[in-house]
C-alpha cells in the first residue's frame, strides 16, 4: 500500500508578511519557509501506519507543486521519514492549478490514500484536497481526526458540523485532514537528516497551467487600537463596555 | 442566471447561518441583476423552505433522497453540479463550514468555477469579479479576481448578518440523477454534540489557557459561556495536555474562527493562536502578565489572576442581564 502526501510550502508562521511590486506579490526576503502544519500532521501519521505491524503501508510519498526554492522543505520532509518526493517544477498560483498539477502527476500511479491538510497557513483556502480527490474521481473525506487501517480497509473519524461521525472507506480515496490525526508532527533526527540527503527526490515538468482564480493585490490590516485596560477589581465596568460600547453582548 | 445557495439543514431545521447564506446570494444576485435559488438537500418541511424567501431566496430545489441523510462529498457536490447547471448559476454560494470546505472544491472542478474561500463580504466588482480575502492567517488581505464565468464562494459565518426581504419561496422537487458510484464512503457511527453551542457556530466565544491551571478549574469558564450563550475554546497546551477536547482547540492547526467577541482567559497569546482567533470582532483578555502578546491583539483588557476575575464576570454578566 501507497500513501502520498501533498505538502504546502508556506511562510513561518511567526513571519512578518510584508508586500512588494505594489502591493502585488508577497516579498520573500528573510522569510524562513516551512512544511504547511497541517500537511506535516498528516505526514507524521502516515509515518506512524507505515510503522504500524499489519498495516500494510510500505511507501509514503511526498508531493509539492513548486521551484527549486522548495527544495530544502520537501528535504526535511524527507528527513522526518518520507520514503521519496515529487516536486512539480511550476511556481504554485491558484487552487485550481495545484490541485490539477498534483492530479496529472499522480494518476494511475497506484497511491491507496492521499492526505492533505485542511488548509494552508497562506492562503487559507481548504481547497486542495478536494479538489485532487475530484480530478481523480476518487472518494474524499474532510475534516478527518484519525485514520486507521485493518486488513486494507479504513476507518475514519471525521468531525462534522454539530458532531462525529465514523466512516469505513475502500482504498483508493482521499483524506482531508485536521488536528487529531497526530497531535505533535515529527521532528527528523540526526540520522533522517543524513539519509534525507541521498532519498530520490523526482522533479517532474508541470503541464499547462490554469489559472481561475488570480491574487492582484494584498493590504496590511488597519493597525488595531490599542488595548483599553480595564483594571482586576472593575470588572463590572468591563461588562458594561461590552454591552454598551462594543455591543458584542 | 442565477446565484445559487447552499442550505444546510440540521435535522430538518435551519439556522441562522442558513438565512446569512441567503441575504448574502440575495445581495450578489442584486448586484448581478438576476434571482436567488436555494438547494435544500434532505427531509425539510415545505414551511421551513418557503420561510427562505423571507431573505430573499425566489425558490427552493428541494432534494429528498435518503441516500443523502450523511454528507457524501461526492454525491452532495453532484447535486449541487446538476443544481447549478439547470439554474445556469453564476455564483454558487456556501457555508465555509466542514459541509461547504468537503463540497465547494469538488464542485468547483465539476462547474470549472474559481472559488472565493472564507469570504467576509461582497465582491467589489462583479465585472470583473473581484472580492477581498484574508490571506497569511489573517495578517493581510487579497483582493481576487475570479476569471470564471462561474464563481463559488464559500461565506464566513456571522460576516454579513441577515438581510430580511419579505418574500415567499416556492418550493420544486429536484430529482438529481444519482449513480452507485458517488456513494463510496459509508458512515457506520455518528455522534451528534447536543445542547451545546458549536464553537464554529458562536457569536461569544469563551476561551481558557495554560493560566486557568488544570481541568478542574473549567466550571467557571463554562458557566460564563452558559451566561452568555457562548461555546467554550482553548489553547493549545490545555487541549496536548488533555485538559480539554481537541475539537475546543483554537489557533493554527486548530480552528480558526471569528465570533463577535472573544474573551480569552489565561492566555498568553502565541502567535499560532492569534492565527487562530485574530478575526474575531472584539477580543477579551485577561491575564496575570502585563507583557502578555494577547493584549496587543485585544480590544479590551484587565491585568490579573483569570480565576479571580472569572467570578466577578459571571455575577457582572448575571447582573447585566437583570437590568
Amino acid at each position: 500500500m501507497k500513501i502520498l502526501i501533498c505538502m504546502s510550502n508556506v511562510p513561518d508562521t511567526t513571519t512578518k508578511i510584508r508586500f512588494k511590486d505594489g502591493n502585488t506579490a508577497l516579498d520573500t526576503t528573510g522569510v524562513q519557509w516551512i512544511i504547511n502544519p497541517w500537511d506535516e500532521l498528516a505526514l507524521t501519521r502516515a509515518l506512524q501506519l507505515k510503522e504500524e505491524p499489519g498495516s500494510g503501508v510500505e511507501k509514503v510519498t511526498v508531493i509539492t507543486v513548486g521551484l527549486a526554492d522548495a527544495e530544502p522543505t520537501i528535504r526535511k520532509a524527507l528527513a522526518i521519514g518520507a520514503d521519496d518526493a515529487i516536486r512539480i517544477n511550476s511556481q504554485a498560483t491558484d487552487a485550481y492549478d495545484v490541485a490539477r498539477q498534483i492530479a496529472e502527476a499522480v494518476n494511475n500511479e497506484g497511491y491507496d490514500l492521499i492526505l492533505c491538510g485542511i488548509e494552508s497557513s497562506d492562503y487559507n483556502n481548504s481547497m486542495v484536497g478536494g479538489m485532487i480527490s475530484e480530478f481523480l474521481d476518487i472518494p474524499s473525506v474532510s475534516s478527518v481526526s484519525s485514520v486507521t487501517v485493518d486488513s486494507g480497509r479504513f476507518k475514519i473519524k471525521r468531525e462534522i458540523d454539530g458532531g462525529k461521525e465514523t466512516l469505513s472507506v475502500t482504498a483508493p480515496f482521499l483524506a482531508v485532514v485536521q488536528k487529531g490525526i497526530a497531535l505533535e508532527p515529527r521532528i527528523p533526527s540526526m540520522r533522517g537528516i543524513m539519509m534525507a540527503r541521498t532519498k530520490p527526490l523526482k522533479v517532474i515538468e508541470p503541464v499547462t497551467s490554469e489559472v481561475l482564480v488570480e491574487h492582484i493585490r494584498y493590504e496590511l490590516p488597519p493597525s488595531k487600537a490599542k488595548c483599553r485596560m480595564v483594571a482586576e477589581d472593575n470588572v463590572r465596568e468591563l461588562v458594561q463596555l461590552l454591552h454598551t460600547e462594543a455591543k458584542v453582548i | 442566471m442565477s446565484v445559487l445557495v447552499y442550505t444546510e439543514n440540521w435535522d430538518g431545521k435551519f439556522k441562522k447561518l442558513s438565512y446569512e447564506l441567503v441575504s448574502y446570494a440575495h445581495a450578489i444576485a442584486g448586484m448581478l441583476n438576476t434571482e436567488t435559488v436555494a438547494v435544500s438537500i434532505g427531509d425539510v418541511s415545505d414551511t421551513e423552505l418557503t420561510a427562505l424567501g423571507k431573505y430573499g431566496a425566489s425558490r427552493v430545489l428541494s432534494v429528498r433522497d435518503a441516500r443523502l441523510n450523511q454528507l457524501v462529498n461526492q454525491a452532495y457536490a453532484s447535486v449541487l453540479y446538476q443544481a447549478a447547471v439547470r439554474e445556469n448559476a453564476q455564483v454558487v454560494v456556501m457555508a465555509n463550514n466542514f459541509t461547504g470546505k468537503a463540497i465547494a472544491p469538488r464542485l468547483a472542478v465539476k462547474l470549472k468555477a474559481g472559488v472565493g474561500a472564507g469570504i467576509a463580504g461582497l465582491p467589489v466588482t462583479v465585472e470583473p469579479f473581484a472580492i477581498h480575502k484574508k490571506a497569511f492567517n489573517g495578517k493581510a488581505f487579497a483582493t481576487i479576481v475570479i476569471k470564471t464565468p462561474v464563481r463559488i464562494l464559500t461565506l464566513l459565518q456571522n460576516s454579513f448578518g441577515l438581510k430580511e426581504n419579505g418574500g415567499v419561496a416556492a418550493v420544486e422537487a429536484f430529482i438529481p440523477d444519482l449513480t452507485d458510484h458517488d456513494f463510496k464512503t459509508s458512515v457506520e457511527e455518528v455522534s451528534k454534540v447536543t445542547g451545546k453551542i458549536l464553537l464554529t457556530d458562536a457569536e461569544v466565544v469563551v476561551s481558557g489557557g495554560r493560566g486557568m491551571k488544570g481541568p478542574e478549574n473549567w466550571a467557571p469558564i463554562e458557566e460564563l459561556a452558559r451566561e452568555l450563550g457562548a461555546a467554550t475554546a482553548c489553547s493549545r497546551p490545555v487541549s496536548d495536555e488533555g485538559w480539554r477536547p481537541h475539537e475546543e482547540h483554537t489557533g493554527q492547526t486548530g480552528k480558526i474562527i471569528a465570533p463577535n467577541l472573544y474573551m480569552a482567559f489565561g492566555i498568553s497569546g502565541a502567535i499560532q493562536h492569534l492565527a487562530g482567533v485574530s478575526s474575531s470582532k472584539c477580543i477579551v483578555a485577561v491575564n496575570k502578565d502585563p507583557d502578555a502578546p494577547i493584549f496587543e491583539a485585544a480590544d479590551y483588557g484587565i491585568v490579573g489572576d483569570a480565576m479571580k476575575v472569572l467570578p466577578e464576570m459571571i455575577a457582572a454578566v448575571k447582573e447585566m442581564k437583570g437590568e
